[in-house]
């Protein structure tokens, strides 16, 4: 394990890389979470505020 | 064959097979993921001249792969906004442009970082690297061409035309390596007739190509879908929608 972990000596740049990628590829899952959620909320508090409406 | 086509470019089409298909998508990027890194950094052996610290190359080549890959994909889409100014190319044109800047950015830093011990910096201003960070710059651009005009559609069409004229950066970035002398390596992969890489080494790398293809086609799923709502949101599939998932409406 320890091995692994050491990368040859490299581990410095391995591991680096490796938790950048993992960072922008959760910021990307998250973003689209995010976005796909938000549509939702939008529209139902809108759909909310139609149905409040008694001229609607 | 017409109406085919209307049916599966219609924003209501797409969402809901979009979003039938998003769990599968996801789970399968999870498998390929967890497959390709657990063969790229315990199982293949190590590079018998860098050591280690080739394996860097299961983030850098799947990512810039990816940078080139999805800026395929917006100038596909970017022209059937042009020709036929369908609704669901504009989104997936402008839902692409952070996912694409992303990747490219990813392999940018990776690429830095793998440069360091083995080239002795951080970066050259040579042809790859340089026309790569155009690149990032040319999905900025796009960004913000489509966020500075208020008229969504009207967004989408300038923001098309610039995707178009950035693509003569594409075959330079790809094919940098051949027509300058360049201190980044060759192509490995794409050489079929004799594969200049161990089979141990190569299908993690493969394995990680597609999970990142799928990651992006999962992320741009979703982003996609988004974009439907809120182009689409006076239709009534969509108010149908929003009730059927609300419970004080149900």
């Amino acid at each position: 394990m320890h091995e692994f972990l050491a990368m040859g000596g490299y581990a410095a740049y391995v591991w680096t890389s490796y938790g950048i990628g993992a960072l922008v590829l959760g910021m990307m899952a998250l973003g689209a979470r995010r976005a796909e959620r938000k549509a939702l909320d939008a529209l139902a508090e809108d759909l909310a505020g139609d149905d409040d409406d008694p001229t609607a | 064959m017409f109406a085919f086509l209307h049916k599966y470019a219609s924003l209501m089409h797409f969402y809901r097979l979009s979003a039938r298909l998003a769990p599968w998508l996801t789970a399968l990027t999870a498998v390929l993921l967890a497959g390709g890194l657990v063969g790229g950094l315990a199982l293949a052996p190590a590079d018998y001249q860098q050591g280690d610290s080739f394996r860097i190359i299961y983030l850098h080549v799947p990512s810039a792969w990816m940078s080139l890959f999805v800026y395929m994909c917006m100038a596909g889409a970017a022209f059937t906004t042009l020709v036929w100014r369908i609704k669901l190319a504009e989104i997936a044109l402008r839902e692409s442009a952070p996912l694409g800047a992303a990747f490219t950015f990813l392999a940018l830093v990776t690429g830095s970082i793998w440069g360091k011990p083995m080239w002795g910096t951080w970066w050259v201003w040579d042809a790859r690297l340089t026309s790569e960070l155009i690149l990032l710059f040319l999905y900025f651009g796009i960004i913000a061409l489509d966020g500075a005009i208020d008229d969504r559609r009207m967004g989408a069409r300038a923001a098309a035309v610039l995707t178009l004229i950035g693509v003569v950066n594409i075959p330079i970035i790809h094919y940098s390596v051949e027509w300058w002398s360049t201190l980044h390596q060759g192509p490995t992969v794409s050489k079929f007739d004799k594969p200049s890489i161990d089979t141990r080494m190569l299908i993690p790398l493969l394995v990680m190509v597609v999970a990142f293809t799928t990651y992006y086609a999962a992320a741009l799923g979703a982003r996609m879908r988004a974009g439907i709502l809120a182009y689409d949101h006076k239709a009534s599939w969509v108010r149908a929608l929003v009730r059927g998932r609300s419970p004080e409406h149900a």
